[in-house]
């Protein structure tokens, strides 16, 4: 295993800036990540308005992948439609799972394809998707507020 | 301080990401001695057999290899009878059967459960469960600074109300032994019971069920050299004798009539269906390796270890190091953190030099939460580790805050 296939400069910063790790004021949906077996927890918040992630921050403990890698999401999501973020997450997971290997396609997502090689490493899978998920049950969330207001 | 006991060990000949694996979980699990391998072997190449049920010869010697494996557990542990001494599938069962069986029958409203903080959660949750199902309170014995249980707390939260006292003699995270002579005699002198999880004790030194006066002690045979899915439960005969059954099934029973059955008497109770023998049999080969190597041995060559590792670790500036303030009261177990980095991380740039840690709660949240730590690096020896891993370790964590773009 080579560690610099993994730890990246690009993750290695991601996981030390704070730059989209912070509570946020008036989200309109806030979820919890969490790993059971290993005791991650992320809060991943967002302000969705007129179908627009306007912001979005996280919160919480975890490794350098899991930390890095919702960074990189929250950096990529950031004033997207939700039927965006919704391809960026299937893209993402497309690609941890082998699935989506073109390079094309995993064009959208930009930084976060420094997590491709954790597809190598299946021990940690866990914590390079852990965000991902979170925002997909956050967007479904959202998604049923919507449609209990409207 | 190089030993040679490695050299019994077949999975550590092998190199891991093409350095030599040096192999520090051995409280999540041990490696196995090729004289267990072979016996495990031998029993499927010419014993197996149904024990207990065939009227031909190869039952009869299944049997037998069951028996006397029992009858090895039960001098291993210095136990009065081998009919006190029951098989399951590992100390989790062990406790599960204990919870059930024994604190579902016993434990009324208003009745206290003691646990500690440094529990494992297989020795809280069936406790938690326990306390819900009959309207108990679960009472925490908390450690100290140090991690260790001080007579004060004992004396505090064992009392009248108290009806079971269960508690691990070593703490799976910070390798402290407790002092169980003392729980049991305040718990007994309030007429509780008293579980020992002897998991992380039991491989380490010698423990005698009866000069410590334990009601029930339970452990993992894999955590001692042994196959995983063989463990074993000790109990006092009159207290396992007024116990229900905890799983029911064939050859824990006497007679079975269409609307009721008796139940066989002690150990085969306790042992609904077929058995591990295979299992078992290689945990009697454990017991013979330990006992070859002797328990003052494996006393000196953990105490050493911990000797020779802590002050190194002391030295590296970025280490934060958990419950290493008494080392006589210290098993071969090290929970640490490097700053600034999660252990998830430390653990796979360490496992990049070959190093093999745990990282992550260790099934201790209670204890985690109390620590104020998400989760931990912990470093778990035994007799087969040597100096040479030691520096294997504080060379593979001087790269790690380098990996991930700090400086040291």
């Amino acid at each position: 295993m080579d560690l610099s296939e993994i730890y990246t400069e690009i993750i290695a910063e991601h996981n030390k800036s704070k730059r989209n790790k912070k509570q946020m004021e008036n989200p309109t949906v806030i979820l919890k990540g969490r790993n059971p077996s290993c005791g991650d927890e992320i809060e991943l918040a967002l302000k969705v308005e007129k179908n627009i992630i306007q912001d979005a921050s996280f919160t919480g403990v975890g490794c350098a992948i899991s930390q890095a890698s919702t960074s990189m999401m929250i950096d990529l999501i950031r004033g997207q439609t939700i039927e965006k973020a919704q391809l960026l997450i299937d893209t993402f997971l497309g690609m941890i799972k082998r699935e989506i290997t073109e390079e094309d396609q995993l064009e959208i997502l930009d930084e976060a394809v420094a997590l491709q090689n954790i597809s190598n490493m299946p021990a940690r899978v866990k914590c390079a998707v852990l965000s991902w998920h979170t925002l997909e049950s956050a967007i479904t969330a959202e998604e049923g507020n919507i449609s209990k207001s409207s | 301080m190089s030993n040679n006991y490695v050299n019994d060990f077949p999975i550590l000949q092998q190199t891991m990401n093409g350095k030599r694996l040096v192999y520090l979980d051995n409280g999540a699990t041990t490696q196995k001695p090729l004289s267990v391998i072979n016996a495990v072997q031998e029993y499927y190449a010419a014993f197996n057999a149904n024990p207990h049920r065939g009227a031909y010869e190869l039952s009869v010697k299944a049997t037998q290899i069951y028996e006397d494996a029992r009858e090895k557990v039960r001098k291993f542990l210095g136990a009065e009878k081998a009919s006190e001494i029951i098989f399951t599938k590992n100390a989790t069962e062990s406790l599960n059967l204990l919870a059930y069986s024994y604190g579902m029958t016993f434990i009324s409203p208003g009745d206290e459960i003691v646990i500690s903080i440094a529990e494992h959660h297989s020795n809280i949750v069936p406790w938690q469960q326990v306390a819900k199902a009959k309207g108990a309170t679960l009472q925490y014995l908390y450690v100290n600074e140090a991690g260790i249980l001080t007579d004060e707390e004992i004396e505090k939260k064992i009392s009248s109300k108290t009806k079971i006292v269960a508690v691990t003699q070593v703490s799976n995270v910070l390798g402290i032994v407790n002092p169980i002579e003392k729980i049991v005699h305040k718990a007994h002198s309030v007429g509780a019971v008293v579980i020992v999880d002897g998991a992380q004790s039991v491989p380490h030194f010698s423990v005698d069920v009866r000069a410590l006066d334990v009601d029930f002690l339970v452990f993992s045979g894999h955590k001692m050299l042994a196959p995983m899915g063989v463990g074993v439960l000790y109990g006092k005969e009159h207290l396992l004798d007024k116990m229900p059954p905890f799983l029911s099934g064939g050859d824990m029973i006497e007679y079975v009539w269409e609307q009721d059955t008796s139940f066989a008497p002690l150990p085969a109770k306790f042992e609904a269906g077929t058995q591990n023998v295979g299992g078992v049999l290689g945990l009697s080969a454990a017991i013979d390796y330990i006992e070859k190597v002797g328990f003052p041995n494996i006393e000196q060559i953990e105490e050493k270890l911990i000797h020779y590792a802590i002050p190194k670790l002391q030295q590296l500036s970025f280490i934060t190091l958990y419950g290493c303030d008494d080392l006589s009261k210290k098993t071969g177990v090290i929970s640490f953190n490097v700053n600034d980095i999660h252990p998830h991380d430390v653990s796979s740039i360490l496992d990049a030099d070959g190093v093999a840690i745990r990282a992550g709660h260790h099934c201790a949240h209670p204890l985690m939460r109390y620590l104020g730590v998400n989760a931990t690096c912990r470093a778990s020896f035994y007799f087969y580790n040597t100096r040479e891993d030691v520096d294997a370790l504080i060379n593979a964590l001087g790269r790690v805050r380098g990996v991930l773009g700090y400086g040291s």
